[in-house]
């Protein structure tokens, strides 16, 4: 399975760079989405994918039962999951303000405003 | 679309919220042995608020809420905070679990820990977070 | 003497508070810390003077094995006495000196701190500590330089000196990163047991070049003497203290810390003597040259400078004594010059001493005080700066190389340095009477009592040698030797080759002074040679640097957000795919078990992604963003996490929430490229996507080491009372991360909060836009 994963990462990073690298700023959001939901999954790929064997101590037991898929990216990838929500918001509203403030849709009309 | 009015989402919002509240207490409490915790349930509370935001309006939500949702973080950060200050009295490093057991009148022994109340500090700031983003954005384009 | 390291950084953070609930006197009470310290170093004095030395050490970063240690022996004591001594007198002429100055609590502030600073450099055991206190010294300096900050000419003059001292830092820390290697040991006492070894190592020549840069910059050697005139840009006891006294003495310091180390070899006699030698010369001959006072004492101590390091480098029994007689005598009759050069300024209005003359009559005690340790610079009898120049001139003559050049360089040195004296205190004082910009006064008593202890030690050391000769000057040459050294000093030698030496530079000295217009006449025709001097070429390089600057940035920070992600994309693909391609030799992860259902999927995923990509809707593009997310919720379920699916669906269905929110209050998709611009950013994208999914095929071929979650598995109900190992990492082994990432989510969200809640943008300032800045 990891190397059709490998592919959907690969795949999906690179819709994100190619909307990431439009003039248009509803596109760069478009782009930042795709892109962090390629990061996770290239992180959860890497730590090595198992069916059906969540890293949940049954009932009862004091180690798991087997084989479980690793936890620790796990962690990680849920609160990066929030997080990149939370980033995305704030993108999401800077563009917003940007666009309300300089009238452009065009990244290129905007660079030169922060002067 | 923020035009609140809507009789069957009304309803249903109405007798939904309670149960997505409780859901999401259900979620934060059992995480520490089953899926969920407090980012899950701090997302499914969020999530019961924002449906009723929808449903009725930002001033709505704010009165049903009562305190501003900027509040709840600082309440989760700080109570986030103050979880890893217990380990301090019992001589541990910081942030070291500490895991109580009194035992209450009528309803018996109940399991009380610092990860919890950290977990329960992820929650409120979870939803905190998560309202003070879509109530804002709400208000603006209203 | 931790204590006496820190307590003047911490008076130094009072101060502040202390300044104004203490009124006009606070500076009185501030130079009670130096004068503590000095009676504090002094109780050593008999001991070290013994020959004993003391260490005391504290852990300070054990993981790395650093330590704070202190050493004391003759030389650091020396410092030590010179530091706090001449510190509690310029902190007590401050007080009158800047009577008024709004500003005076910060120099109160960085003179402590700079004191401080200076104790810890020269008690320090430790290299990387010393380096410490060194850098902390050339901050307070610029800090010091630049305390008239609201002058271009004082803040240029302090980047200046930054620059150099620091950027000779630079240097001097890889040197201590050498010798720290090359030695086995980072404690100065360790590396000073083995010259030797270092003396003989491959890398003892780089080694030294690094560190005789970080010491000549500091310094002020030829061609980095540069810096130390422009500093006279800073309040003058400023000057007396840091600028002639203590910080730039701090490069001689450590070429006599080191001498038992590094010292003695041809490399390092020829390089020190020269320098030194040229230096010394070129100082005196400049300072003849000025007419402001501050530049003449200036050159004068450029002039010290020089001659320091170079009885550093000859390294002669005789040249360490001489080197810590000079030592004593220049800081002595220095600091109370400068003291006199500030008293005048104060007083008469001026610093150019063309404008000054007949100042005896109205400033009769300063006019003696001056003239005392004039005659001392000037290296005549019976002051002690004419013992430390027979000594010097007995250690040149005895020279084990270049000795004739290096005599005549100083016998040429003295006369000008005569000259310079009379320049300083004959002529403001005796000559011819001249109006001052005030009508001059005697200086108040705060001011007066500084160079009249300075000056009444020139003349007690002078007229009893012994007394700081048996033990201190002794004590700091065995420091230089690595063993004990007995000092014999006496105003009176007999007729010998050094006396007569000093009569003919006097001779000659009186004659210059005579003639001094006319000499300065002559000299100043030779200033077109300034424009090819090292400060012309200091500029240079600074403009230089400035516009490189300018022009990377405009090339790098160009504004265009797709360039910054074409150039970053493109070097990681070039570098890493260059390195996959050439260097890699291992295998890729294999076996294509793909269930039905996966493929599916799969399929979904990707068409959504593609069509994200190229559909002209944005609800299209919102809703195939969308199914991206859900397809890859259903993938964690799959593979086993419900956590991260659960979350996963929450946090997309959120996100189309907000997308909805903003998105269609934005304008438009907009086409604004050509076909050929989309065929080349989509070649940029597809080259990143081949080089991810081949490093996660050999990420995923690879495990290099035991993953720490079978630890978290194991231990999860046992220690940590938890069945879902997964929150448990959040919540409790990895909780101060978690915590990190909460903060991340709310200021994410007050983020927002603050962009939508305050009006910004040109043209929709407000009243409450400022205030809620």
């Amino acid at each position: 399975m990891e190397p059709l994963m490998a592919v959907l990462v690969g795949i999906t990073f690179a819709t994100a760079v190619y909307m990431m690298l439009r003039r248009s700023i509803v596109k760069l959001i478009i782009g930042l989405t795709l892109l962090s939901n390629a990061a996770n999954l290239l992180f959860f790929t890497a730590s090595g994918l198992t069916r059906g064997a969540p890293p949940i101590i049954p009932e009862g037991a004091e180690q798991p039962a087997g084989a479980v898929a690793d936890p620790l990216p796990q962690a990680l990838i849920l609160t990066a999951i929030v997080i990149s929500f939370g980033v995305l918001a704030f993108a999401l509203v800077l563009i917003r303000k940007a666009y309300q403030v300089v009238q452009a849709d065009d990244l290129d009309q905007m660079k030169d405003t922060d002067t | 679309m923020m035009q609140p009015g809507s009789l069957i989402l009304s309803t249903m919002t109405r007798l939904l919220l309670p149960l997505q509240l409780l859901f999401s207490v259900f979620m934060l409490l059992r995480g520490h042995d089953l899926p969920g915790g407090g980012f899950i349930a701090g997302l499914v509370a969020s999530a019961g608020f924002i449906l009723y935001l929808f449903a009725f309006g930002v001033a709505a939500t704010q009165a049903l809420l009562r305190i501003d949702p900027r509040e709840i973080a600082g309440a989760g950060l700080t109570l986030a905070v103050l979880s890893a200050l217990p380990a301090l009295l019992y001589g541990d490093p910081v942030f070291t679990a500490q895991w109580w057991h009194p035992s209450l009148p009528l309803i018996g022994e109940i399991k009380l820990s610092s990860p919890l109340l950290f977990d329960i500090g992820v929650y409120l700031t979870v939803i905190g977070s998560m309202l003070t983003i879509v109530i804002s954005l709400a208000e603006a384009e209203e | 003497m931790l204590a006496a390291v820190l307590s003047g950084f911490c008076l130094a953070a009072l101060v502040p508070w202390l300044q104004p609930r203490l009124g006009a006197r606070a500076g009185w009470l501030f130079a009670l810390l130096p004068a503590g310290l000095t009676a504090y170093f002094a109780t050593f004095l008999p001991a070290v003077a013994a020959g004993e030395t003391f260490r005391v050490s504290y852990p300070w970063v054990p993981g790395l094995d650093l330590e704070l240690a202190f050493y004391l022996d003759g030389l650091a004591l020396l410092f030590a006495l010179l530091i706090s001594g001449i510190g509690a007198l310029v902190t007590l002429y401050a007080s009158d000196y800047l009577a008024g100055d709004a500003r005076q609590p910060r120099f109160y502030v960085l003179i402590l701190a700079f004191m401080a600073s200076m104790l810890g450099l020269v008690l320090s055991d430790n290299l990387i500590a010393l380096f410490i206190f060194w850098e902390l010294t050339s901050i307070t300096s610029y800090l010091l330089i630049g305390y008239d900050h609201e002058a271009a000419f004082a803040r240029r003059a302090a980047l200046q000196g930054l620059v150099v001292t620091v950027g000779g830092g630079l240097a001097l820390l890889a040197g201590f990163l050498l010798l720290g290697t090359v030695g086995g040991s980072y404690t100065l006492t360790e590396l000073l047991q083995h010259g030797e070894a270092i003396r003989a190592h491959d890398y003892y020549l780089p080694l030294l070049l690094l560190v005789l840069a970080g010491a000549f910059t500091k310094s002020a050697q030829v061609p980095f003497h540069f810096w130390l005139p422009n500093a006279m840009a800073a309040p003058t006891p400023v000057s007396a203290y840091l600028h002639s006294a203590t910080m730039v003495k701090a490069g001689v310091y450590l070429l006599a810390r080191l001498h038992p180390a590094l010292g003695g070899t041809e490399a390092w006699i020829l390089l020190c003597s020269l320098f030194g030698g040229v230096t010394m010369l070129t100082g005196a001959y400049l300072a003849v040259r000025s007419t402001g006072i501050k530049w003449v004492l200036a050159y004068s101590t450029v002039m010290a400078l020089g001659t320091l390091t170079m009885l550093a480098g000859i390294g002669t029994e005789k040249a360490m004594i001489a080197f810590g007689a000079f030592l004593l005598g220049h800081s002595l009759y220095k600091g109370a010059l400068f003291l006199v050069a500030g008293a005048l300024d104060h007083e008469a209005g001026t610093k150019d001493i063309l404008e000054m003359g007949g100042l005896r009559r109205a400033m009769p005690i300063t006019a003696v005080l001056a003239a005392v340790s004039a005659l001392s610079l000037a290296g005549l009898p019976p002051l002690f700066g004419f013992i430390g120049k027979e000594l010097m001139l007995g250690a040149v003559l005895n020279a084990p190389f270049l000795a004739p050049l290096l005599t005549a360089m100083a016998v040429a040195t003295g006369a000008l340095v005569v000259a310079a004296a009379g320049a300083v205190a004959v002529r403001p004082f005796f000559g011819p009477p001249a109006r001052t910009p005030k009508t001059p006064h005697e200086a108040p008593w705060g001011m007066l009592a500084g160079p009249a202890l300075l000056s009444a030690l020139s003349l007690l050391f002078g007229l009893a040698p012994g007394l700081p000769g048996e033990g201190l000057i002794s004590a700091t040459a065995a420091s230089l030797a690595g063993e004990p050294v007995h000092a014999h000093l006496a105003l009176w030698h007999g007729l010998n080759l050094p006396l007569a030496l000093s009569a003919l530079a006097v001779a000659a000295g009186v004659l210059l002074y005579s003639q001094w217009g006319r000499v300065r006449g002559a000299m100043n025709r030779l200033e077109a040679l300034d424009a090819r001097g090292p400060e012309a070429g200091y500029e240079r390089l600074m403009a230089a640097t400035t516009r490189l600057a300018e022009r990377l940035t405009r090339i790098l920070q160009n504004g265009y957000l797709r360039s910054y992600i074409t150039t970053t994309v493109l070097t990681l693909v070039g570098l890493v795919g260059y390195t996959l391609l050439t260097r890699y030799e291992g295998g890729f992860a294999g076996g294509l078990d793909v269930r039905f259902y996966e493929w599916v999927i799969a399929g979904l995923l990707v068409a959504a992604a593609l069509f994200a990509c190229s559909t002209r809707s944005r609800l299209g593009a919102v809703a195939s963003v969308g199914v991206v997310g859900f397809a890859v919720a259903l993938f964690f379920i799959l593979f086993s996490a419900p956590d991260l699916s659960i979350t996963q669906i929450l946090v997309e269905t959120l996100t189309v929430i907000l997308l909805v929110l903003v998105l269609f209050k934005l304008p438009d998709f907009m086409s604004f490229s050509t076909p050929r611009q989309r065929l080349r950013d989509g070649a940029v994208a597809g080259l990143l996507g081949v080089l991810v999914t081949a490093l996660l095929l050999i990420a995923v071929h690879y495990q290099f080491a035991e993953p720490i979650s079978a630890y978290h598995l194991a231990k999860s109900v046992p220690l940590a009372h938890g069945h879902n190992v997964v929150n448990v990492i959040i919540v409790d082994y990895r909780a101060l991360d978690t915590l990190g990432e909460i903060f991340v989510v709310a200021l994410a969200a007050i983020g927002v909060y603050a962009m939508i809640k305050y009006p910004g943008g040109p043209g929709h300032r407000t009243d409450e836009d400022e205030s809620a800045v």
